[in-house]
Parts: structure tokens; C-alpha cells; sequence
């Protein structure tokens, strides 16, 4: 009884901060009340028509569809030659591939910021990119080994045995089995990449910032709902996704066990 | 075989060059007013325990140990919850609020925490917004999922044989709790505890709106350096420090569970 009580009491924790930011996205006026005096939409069409959201919104799609375009196949070699590779010292190699992880945003962030500067590239998204790709491939790697390793052999053997070429084993037994891994190291990248703020503010400028920088400088400079408003839609996609996700993965396999 | 390794070496390549050049950077002399830079020096770890920045330094190590012992205790019903629960879908239920917060980014998190501990919902007894107080609750809520689930998959290993025994020998629910449960829990909290806190010695995003430039951490002194002064030699020589004492942790995470294995 009292262990229930207290685990409904820490899931109020958890998710109280987000009641309140829905619930906060729909007050009528820029002063901030609780419950709201009314109802408006007025800060959602805010985040719609506020140009310098618009214009993180883009780069937001660009940084984090070219980060994801290049880390989900070069993620998934490393996930087939860790597993299949005859590696020596495998685990050394699995933990290099998942360094990134370990690194305080802000050392990478003004590492990143120094190279730049120092190959000329500060007003240039490739850096963004460049640096998305890095953070995102632990991600794709870690899904996919695990979709490898539960992939046997002997499907492969079996359809080279009967004539395909390698790469027609690769394109129609080997890809279709790792769909699952592929799919989770995919929603994982798109995820981390679109909230990836920490690192993305050392290096970009007004021009190629993404959405969580432009919502960081609207927040240290206005008290309106806006980011109320553009809170809530981040919400909505995530929960949607996460959802999504442990119904068709099942989210217990891939974080309760390893 | 091998060969399907080199993109992701080109990768971590160019990762692993950022960090060369954090690295040299800490090394080079600063001067005032330019982004050039003079010959080798220390000075720049030196600055690290000039008196304004050690406080920030003893800030981050106190509010990170507060941070681990406050998550591993809110952390431990939850998990047990979720680790023991019969119930597919209550399991289901609680990962996906556990979750959830884990994936919104660190901005809507903050933000909504600026709203609580703001007086908009409550009016607080005491200031919660920009004191250490306020801060200390953002980064507890930021580590919550993380622990939850090291302390969940530790105590999934935990067979529920030993506590059914140990009450059926008469003990009671808090004594089963503290001589079975607890002990062979250990491992995780060991671990996540470690995690934690090398999570939270570099933290950002928290202090920095939550502590509205009154609290600072290592991570905020990065930031003011490296961004605001232009000092970079200053910003990286508190970067290192930051990135120096995460991999001194996670390696001791790494031995520890290692050992374990053995």
C-alpha cells in the first residue's frame, strides 16, 4: 500500500512538469496563471509565424536528416562487422564506438567549436551535422548489434547455397532481418538528434541554430507561453513515437535487458 | 569483415580531433581581447582553482552527491514497481511515463521546470527558482529515468525466491526489504549511483536556467568562458577537468562490473 502511494506520488513528480506546460500553452494572456484565466491558441500561431523559429525549424530538419542519412548505414556496417568481424578485443572496440555517450556536452561542444573555427567552418551547418553523426551513431550501433545478434546465420547460408550473390543474400535476407534493429536505431537517432541542445549551441549562430537552441534564447529572453506552446507540440511527437515504439518494439526488451 | 568498421572510424576520427582540440587549447596561453592565442602553459588549470571558479567546482560536486542520493532514493520504489509488476501492461504503462520525459529534450524539460518552481502553479514558502534548491530538483527529475532503469534491470536479476523465503522464515516486509532485497540490489545501485553522478558533474541545460546565473556549475563556467568572455584556453582547461573526472567514474563503473563478471 504505501509503496504504491509512493510511486504514484513519484510518477506525479515526473510528469507534473509537463501537465503544466500543456496546460500553460493555452493561457490566454503573456502573463503566466495557473489554472489559465481562459482558452487561446494565440501562442501556437506565435511558434508558427515567429520567423526565427521557422528558420531553426529547417535547420532542424536539414542537421538532423543529414546526421541520420549518414549515421544509420555507417552505424549499421559497425554493428555487422562487431558481431561478425572476428575482431580482436571486441569489447575495446564496442566501447570506442560508444564513447561519444560518455563525453560532457560541453567538451565536445567547444572541442567542436575550436576545430571549426580552426578549418573556417563556424557559419557552416556541416559542422552541425558532423557533430549530430558522432552523437547519434552509439544509438544506431547499439540497435542494431542487437538485431545482428539474434539474426542466424544458417538463413543466409541457406540462400547463398541456393545461388544468390552476396549482395542479393545482403538486399533480401540479411537488410528485411535487421529491420527491427534498423527501425529502433533510426527513431533513437531522429530523438536524440532533434533535442540535441548542449553541444549545438557552441556551434552554431542565429543563422544555423535548430529548434532547442532558438527555444533556449527565446526562454532566457521572454516570459510569454510560446515556448509553452512549442513545448507541447515536442511533447505530443515524443509521446506519440515512445508509444509507437513499445507498441511495436517493445521498449522492455531493448532497455530491461543486456 | 574489418573493413565495414572505416566509416564509423572516420566518425569518431573527427570526434576524436574536437577533443585533440579541447585538449591543446587548454594548453595555450590566453590572451585578453583576441582569440589568438601565446606559447604553453598551465595557467589555465591554475584558473581553475582561483577562488571565484573553485566555488562553482565545490558547487557541482555537492549538488551532484545531493542529486545521486535523492535519485536513488526516488528511484528505488518506482523500479522495484517495474522489475516486479505481473502485469504486462502496467509495465507498458510505466516505461512509457518513465520514458517519456527521457526523450523530450533538455529545453521543454527546463522550461516546465521553470514554470513549477516559478510561482505561476504554487506559491512556494520559500524561493525555489534560480537557488540551488530549484536546481537540485530539475536535476533530480533529469536523472530519475536513467537510475530507474539500471536500478530495474539490477533488480531483475534479484530472484524473488530469497525475499519469499525470508518471509515465509518470518521476517517482516521492511526487515526482507533491508537483509535480502537491498544487499542484493547493490550492484545497481553501485553503478547507477556512479552513473549519476558523473551525469550531473556536467550538467548543463539545469543550472543554467534553473540557477538563472546565481547558481553555476562546471558546465555554466564553460559556457561564460567560452562563449561570453571569447577565454577558449580558460573554457577548456574547465572542459578537461569536466571530461576527466566523467571517464575516471564511468572507468570505475566499467572495473566494478567487470569484477562482477569474473
Amino acid at each position: 500500500m504505501i509503496l504504491k502511494a509512493a510511486v504514484l506520488g513519484l510518477l506525479a513528480f515526473m510528469t507534473l512538469p509537463t501537465v503544466v506546460v500543456i496546460v500553460v500553452s493555452f493561457n490566454p494572456t503573456a502573463i503566466l496563471s495557473f489554472p489559465p484565466a481562459g482558452f487561446s491558441l494565440r501562442w501556437y500561431e506565435n511558434v508558427l509565424t515567429y520567423p526565427q523559429f521557422q528558420r531553426a525549424a529547417v535547420n532542424s530538419l536539414l542537421v538532423t536528416g543529414g546526421a541520420v542519412a549518414l549515421a544509420l548505414p555507417v552505424g549499421t556496417l559497425a554493428a555487422l562487422a562487431l558481431e561478425r568481424g572476428r575482431l580482436r578485443g571486441r569489447s575495446v572496440w564496442a566501447a570506442v564506438l560508444l564513447s561519444p555517450l560518455v563525453v560532457p556536452g560541453v567538451a565536445a561542444g567547444l572541442g567542436f567549436l575550436i576545430l571549426a573555427a580552426a578549418l573556417g567552418l563556424l557559419r557552416s551547418r556541416s559542422v552541425l551535422v558532423a557533430a549530430h553523426v558522432a552523437l547519434v551513431l552509439p544509438f544506431v550501433v547499439r540497435s542494431v548489434w542487437v538485431s545482428v545478434r539474434n539474426l542466424d546465420p544458417a538463413l543466409e547460408r541457406a540462400a547463398a547455397s541456393l545461388g544468390a550473390t552476396p549482395w542479393r543474400v545482403f538486399r533480401r535476407v540479411t537488410l528485411p532481418l535487421l529491420r527491427p534493429g534498423l527501425f529502433a536505431g533510426l527513431l533513437f537517432a531522429v530523438v536524440v538528434s532533434l533535442n540535441e541542445f548542449v553541444v549545438s549551441l557552441f556551434i552554431s549562430n542565429r543563422v544555423t541554430e535548430i529548434l532547442p537552441v532558438a527555444m533556449f534564447t527565446y526562454v532566457v529572453n521572454y516570459t510569454d507561453p510560446t515556448i509553452a506552446a512549442l513545448s507541447s507540440l515536442f511533447i505530443v511527437v515524443t509521446f506519440l513515437v515512445v508509444w509507437l515504439a513499445d507498441r511495436y518494439l517493445s521498449l522492455g526488451r531493448v532497455f530491461l535487458q543486456h | 569483415m574489418k573493413l565495414l568498421l572505416v566509416p564509423a572510424v572516420v566518425v569518431l576520427a573527427v570526434f576524436a580531433a574536437a577533443l585533440a582540440a579541447l585538449f591543446r587549447w587548454s594548453l595555450l596561453e590566453f590572451i585578453p581581447g583576441s582569440l589568438q592565442t601565446g606559447g604553453l602553459t598551465l595557467a589555465n588549470f591554475r584558473g581553475v582553482l582561483a577562488p571565484q571558479y573553485l566555488g562553482a567546482v565545490r558547487d557541482t560536486v555537492v549538488l551532484s552527491a545531493l542529486t545521486t542520493v535523492l535519485t536513488l532514493v526516488c528511484a528505488y520504489p518506482v523500479a522495484y514497481v517495474l522489475a516486479r509488476t505481473p502485469s504486462r501492461r502496467v509495465r507498458s504503462a510505466l516505461l512509457v511515463l518513465i520514458l517519456a520525459p527521457f526523450f523530450t529534450g533538455a529545453i521543454v524539460r527546463t522550461y516546465a521546470w521553470m514554470l513549477v518552481l516559478g510561482n505561476t502553479v504554487v506559491t512556494w514558502p520559500v524561493p525555489m527558482l534560480f537557488t540551488e534548491r530549484g536546481v537540485l530538483v530539475g536535476l533530480v527529475h533529469f536523472s530519475m529515468p536513467t537510475m530507474i532503469l539500471i536500478l530495474a534491470a539490477a533488480l531483475s536479476h534479484v530472484d524473488p525466491v530469497y525475499e519469499r523465503a525470508a518471509a515465509s522464515l518470518g521476517a517482516r516486509p521492511f526487515r526482507v526489504f533491508w537483509r535480502v532485497t537491498l544487499p542484493l540490489s547493490m550492484p545497481g545501485i553501485v553503478s547507477g549511483g556512479l552513473i549519476v553522478f558523473a551525469w550531473t558533474l556536467s550538467a548543463f541545460p539545469t543550472p543554467e536556467l534553473l540557477g538563472g546565473g546565481k547558481v553555476k556549475m562546471i558546465a555554466n563556467v564553460v559556457k561564460d568562458l567560452g562563449l561570453d568572455s571569447f577565454n577558449w584556453p580558460g573554457a577548456a582547461a574547465f572542459a578537461m577537468l569536466a571530461l576527466a573526472l566523467t571517464l575516471a567514474l564511468l572507468t570505475a563503473v566499467g572495473r566494478l562490473s567487470a569484477g562482477r563478471a569474473t
